[in-house]
């Protein structure tokens, strides 16, 4: 059972209060009649899906009902921080890809 | 190959069954091979065999990080089932099931496939018309299926609790006959003797940390034991596919989940089929031991550790429990997680990718084990002819870019 920081409840609830929705940061199309398929695809299908560090979006479904991100890792399924829907994370993968600002 | 046979097991047993053959070798990396396949599961070795007995290809190596069937292979619920609702995936694992009913023959190792019966239970009105709909798609396609209601079901099944009385009563089912379960060790085991026969190399302990390539085209695989080089590589990686695609260079539509199963103690048989149920989510059969087999849903996050939570256990049982009253007081056994890659459609990725010689056959999420003679089969031809098998074809990843998905989320009462 994971403990989650709820960063809107500012407690720790238990995970069955939420609901993974799957990674963070990815942005819409900013003209999506102008996006090709190949970039609405990428947008609506494709991810990163690392092995390591995770930024991610969690659901407080049975608390607060509000959504917010988390830098989890999905070996160890630590979560390292919980932060605010429009924050950018603190913690990021070493080296270079895994920026959180997503493509 | 040393034949097994009844003769040779009384023949054995005058030397106290211990100048048995070993089933493979244990080789040494070659410099090069013709095709390397990346993955030493159920659906990598089927590969591998293929390759080799259909196709001529034996200068293959299947490279394995840990041990042959190691992965979810050792640690899926065995379920096997064609009754897909669309042609393209009904027709593909159909193409499996065929191969399933022969297979024991055909690899001279039993794979105690069971044709015992697959029942998908319906809870509801929109339950009942799915079974329907995907019971008639099925026998258009030359499936077995049928629609049972609750007296057949209670036949069939007599120690369900079938009555109005629980909280989601069950409506009817749709039936497949010629469903079952398989024994999944001895399904790697025997694609692993099979292929090793043929001159295949199976060589274990040895992780692939990277795909060298030159411009766009694929020259081998590094290891853990030094590169290897290959104009053709295969990756079967099943869960860790996204980290084999991102050594390769690209993404792909697929993420990685724990899927949990977990066994009772071993009983006397009590249950003679395969029961599931999507609306109260889990499925249960009893094994050849004794032992009730029981699983349902992937845990909702991301995950590569082979682990999930206890909470998703938890509502595995309670469906179970709200099924069979009286499995209540049985005693579970041992539980464990496996890694699985799911698709956004539910259907797998068989393909061709950006990189030139580089195919992945992944994303077959929760329910792969069923396919693993069919799936090995099609990419076997695939990675022989360098472009897909006419059954694999749909299954391409550009289907992400076009939007012609194959949506099995929920028509084929895929568990997820």
């Amino acid at each position: 059972m994971l403990h989650i920081y709820c960063p809107h409840c500012a407690e720790y609830r238990e995970e069955e209060e939420f609901r993974p929705k799957g990674e963070a940061h990815i942005a819409r199309p900013v003209a999506p009649e102008a996006a090709s398929d190949e970039e609405w695809g990428t947008y609506l299908f494709f991810r990163k899906n690392p092995r390591g560090l995770h930024h991610e979006l969690w659901y407080h479904a049975a608390g607060c009902r509000k959504f917010f991100n988390a830098t989890r890792d999905t070996v160890s399924y630590q979560i390292l921080e919980t932060y605010k829907v429009g924050q950018k994370p603190s913690v990021v993968a070493g080296q270079s890809s895994n920026k959180g600002a997503a493509k | 190959m040393q034949h097994y046979s009844g003769f040779g097991l009384v023949k054995h047993a005058l030397t106290y069954h211990e100048n048995w053959q070993r089933a493979w070798r244990n080789p040494t990396p070659k410099k090069k091979y013709d095709v390397i396949v990346v993955g030493g599961g159920g659906h990598g070795l089927a590969t591998a065999y293929y390759l080799a007995k259909e196709h001529g290809i034996t200068n293959v190596a299947v490279v394995e990080k840990g041990w042959l069937g190691g992965g979810n292979t050792a640690r899926n619920t065995t379920i096997v089932r064609s009754n897909y609702l669309w042609d393209e995936a009904a027709w593909l694992y159909e193409h499996a099931m065929k191969l399933w009913e022969g297979l024991s023959q055909d690899l001279n190792y039993n794979v105690m496939y069971s044709q015992r019966g697959v029942m998908n239970l319906g809870h509801t009105l929109q339950d009942m018309r799915d079974i329907h709909r995907r019971v008639n798609a099925n026998r258009l396609n030359g499936i077995d299926g049928e629609v049972l209601d609750i007296k057949q079901i209670q036949e069939i099944v007599p120690i369900m609790d079938c009555s109005k009385h629980t909280r989601y009563p069950i409506m009817g089912a749709s039936w497949q006959p010629r469903g079952g379960v398989a024994r999944h060790d001895a399904v790697a085991w025997g694609f692993a003797r099979g292929a090793d026969a043929l001159g295949v190399d199976m060589l274990q302990q040895t992780e692939v940390t990277g795909i060298r390539k030159s411009g766009n085209k694929v020259l081998g695989v590094e290891t853990t034991r030094g590169f290897i080089a290959a104009d053709t590589v295969g990756v079967v990686t099943a869960g860790n596919s996204g980290v084999l695609a991102k050594m390769a260079g690209f993404q792909l539509p697929i993420e990685s989940h724990p899927l949990q199963a977990l066994v009772s103690e071993p009983m006397k048989p009590i249950l003679d089929t395969v029961v599931m149920s999507n609306k109260v989510h889990g499925y249960v059969s009893q094994s050849d031991k004794g032992d009730l087999v029981i699983g349902a849903g992937i845990d909702g996050y991301n995950g590569y550790g082979q682990r999930g939570s206890y909470s998703t256990i938890e509502h595995t049982l309670q469906a179970i429990v709200e099924l069979f009253p009286m499995f209540s007081r049985v005693r579970m056994n041992r539980q464990w997680g496996g890694i699985v890659d799911t698709c956004p459609d539910a259907c797998p990725i068989i393909s061709a990718t950006p990189v030139g010689g580089l195919f992945f056959n992944c994303g077959w999420g929760t329910g792969g084990f069923k396919a693993t003679p069919g799936s090995g089969n099609v990419f076997a031809a695939t990675l022989a002819a360098g472009k897909p098998h006419p059954l694999a074809a749909p299954f391409s990843i550009d289907r992400f870019i076009s939007g012609k998905l194959i949506d099995e989320h929920g028509a084929a009462g895929v568990a997820h």
